[in-house]
């Protein structure tokens, strides 16, 4: 009895340590950054909680405009990175051959820099007497005057750019899974190409396209690296100001507030794309063990 | 002509289609390859850019444009002041960060995928919710934490963070490892009188070890790369991401693009050695011949 008993207890046990950690640095600063956005002050007369909500409505209503901004920002990125990275995925996938590990490779290459430094690059790229933006002058694209860097294209390059790869790897993993037969059954029946892809490959590549869209937007929307580092005033982001308010403001009610509307608004964006693909593939526990 | 149908579909089916329906396709074919071509160049052009400008003599602050071939930046890529222990402090964290991440991932995985309880499905769960959420508002919540407990930010605190947002990453990973092993394995080692602790350490680990691999280099890529998290926690501690932010609004050398390139060189070279060993490896394994009939 008491065997069984420590035997029930053991996986129980055994994550006690993961789950303590994730509890301790995860789950309960949570609980103190909801206590800290709900406190009243300024950092000068020091902070008092007092269950000060409107710091939620003076936080939606002061920067509506940056959350705008990052959702769209985001959805940008993410639509061009579906765009950019679906074609590149199929093609790995069904036409890699021999070369299908070293494609794959390309594509995890940009990891190998540090986040920050592919985002200069992009700035060296893109800087005004850079080779793009003289291209454009002399084609007559933009005006002599005009910019790339400090712009909404910049800064939706820029995130496009780094969270490519996470839009690819998913395409890919789910294109790769699907059974060349089925595409032959679809030929055989008379398919036309279109149609296949209509009507096979498309619906068969969805738990990608789900897992990838996420990948993307989630650390889009929170990103400040590109708008900082590529754009200007005109293109800060939510994850801009709470960085600001945080670290270089100290406005920490307001900040707090602000981390807690992106992160509600993710979660809420994951719910309804979980609805869509089925909490089991978003989660990877499909399938149990026997 | 069965078997060629089987082993090459796309001549039947250009055989099916009209004349103009092949001319399309091939079309469509030749537009797919090269827009696929144009998405890598899209991937790789950065790095290029990277590799070029590290030879650059720039006569600003800034790295912005081509001006003179240089070695200068490759021969003292460590001259800038404090770029080489701001790398080193990277280094050490990251270490010390995928080494408790990967030992304390590893055993939520099993427990998570090896036995039967009551409130998997919620942990599960609970372990994705930090991939869910924005790296800001992981940062924010740990330093909301620290300063109501006065704890002043600095080295253990980024180590703290990283080991926090490793753990979900190699509980994934070797948990994606861990679905589809055969249990039967461990069950024969009991069988024949192993203890649990033996069954797990001859059996399970070498069994799971390339999931657990790859959740520990995975974990060092993300915290070596991480900024967002690290910054928020900090203090005045200066990681080679926070010393590149720190730069980036004041002066770019060429410097910070070489040490891009080397670390850059060096984990392509890590990646082609892998891959080589093992492609090797299979080969061996498959001209092996039995060892009963030699």
């Amino acid at each position: 009895m008491a065997a069984r008993i420590r035997k029930a207890g053991l996986p129980y046990l055994l994550l006690l340590p993961g789950l303590g950690w994730l509890a301790i640095f995860f789950a309960i600063p949570l609980g103190y950054m909801l206590f800290e956005s709900l406190k009243q002050g300024t950092v000068d007369t020091g902070f008092v909680f007092n269950w000060e909500f409107s710091n939620y409505a003076n936080a939606i209503s002061a920067f509506s405009k940056q959350f705008v901004r990052s959702f769209e920002y985001a959805g940008l990125a993410t639509l061009f990175a579906l765009v950019i990275g679906y074609p590149l995925a199929y093609v790995i996938a069904f036409r890699g051959g021999r070369w299908r590990n070293a494609l794959l490779l390309a594509v995890i290459v940009p990891f190998f820099v540090t986040y920050l430094i592919r985002t200069l690059s992009w700035e060296t790229i893109l800087s005004d007497t850079g080779l793009v933006s003289d291209t454009l002058r002399s084609i007559g694209i933009m005006a002599d005057d005009g910019r790339l860097l400090d712009t909404t294209v910049s800064v939706v390059a820029g995130i496009t750019y780094n969270f490519l790869p996470f839009m690819i790897l998913p395409l890919y993993a789910s294109l790769e899974r699907i059974d060349p037969r089925m595409l032959e059954a679809g030929y055989d029946l008379y398919g036309r190409r279109r149609d296949v892809f209509l009507h096979i490959t498309l619906p068969l590549s969805m738990p990608g396209v789900v897992a990838g869209t996420l990948l993307t937007f989630i650390p889009a929307a929170g990103d400040f690296i590109n708008a900082e580092l590529l754009g200007g005033p005109n293109q800060t982001m939510i994850g801009n100001v709470i960085q600001s308010r945080y670290l270089e403001l100290a406005d920490y009610p307001t900040a707090a507030a602000l981390s807690f509307i992106l992160m509600a608004l993710m979660l809420a964006v994951v719910v309804i794309w979980a609805r869509i693909a089925g909490t089991e593939a978003l989660l990877g526990t499909e399938r149990r063990e026997r | 002509m069965e078997a060629s149908t089987a082993t090459a579909p796309t001549p039947t089916r250009e055989a099916r289609g009209g004349a103009r329906e092949r001319t399309a396709g091939r079309l469509l074919d030749a537009g797919l390859n090269g827009y696929a071509a144009l998405a890598l160049l899209y991937l790789l052009a950065p790095i290029a850019v990277i590799l070029v400008f590290s030879f650059n003599d720039p006569r600003g602050r800034f790295n912005f444009i081509w001006q003179d071939f240089s070695l200068d930046a490759w021969t003292d890529p460590f001259g800038v002041p404090g770029i080489g222990d701001a790398l080193g402090k990277s280094v050490e964290i990251a270490g010390l960060s995928t080494l408790a991440a990967t030992c304390l991932g590893t055993i939520t995985a099993l427990a998570l995928v090896r036995y039967e309880f009551r409130g998997r499905a919620p942990i599960n769960f609970f372990i994705f919710i930090p991939l869910a959420t924005p790296e800001v508002v992981l940062g924010a919540a740990l330093l909301s934490m620290f300063l109501n407990f006065q704890v002043g930010p600095g080295f253990g605190t980024i180590l703290i963070a990283h080991i926090m947002f490793n753990l979900s990453f190699v509980v994934v990973t070797v948990r994606s490892r861990l679905i589809g092993f055969d249990r039967s394995l461990e069950e024969a080692a009991q069988d024949l009188g192993a203890t649990p602790w033996q069954t797990f350490r001859l059996v399970t680990l070498p069994l799971i070890m390339p999931g657990v691999v790859a959740a520990a280099l995975l974990a060092f890529a993300l915290s070596i790369d991480d900024f967002v998290i690290t910054y928020f926690n900090a203090g005045s501690v200066v990681t080679f991401p926070i010393f590149i932010w720190g730069a980036a609004r004041v002066a770019v050398p060429p410097e910070i693009y070489v040490i891009a390139s080397m670390i850059f060189l060096f984990t392509l070279a890590v990646m082609l050695l892998t891959v080589w060993q093992q492609r090797r490896a299979e080969r061996m394994a498959a001209v092996r011949p039995e060892p009963e009939a030699v």
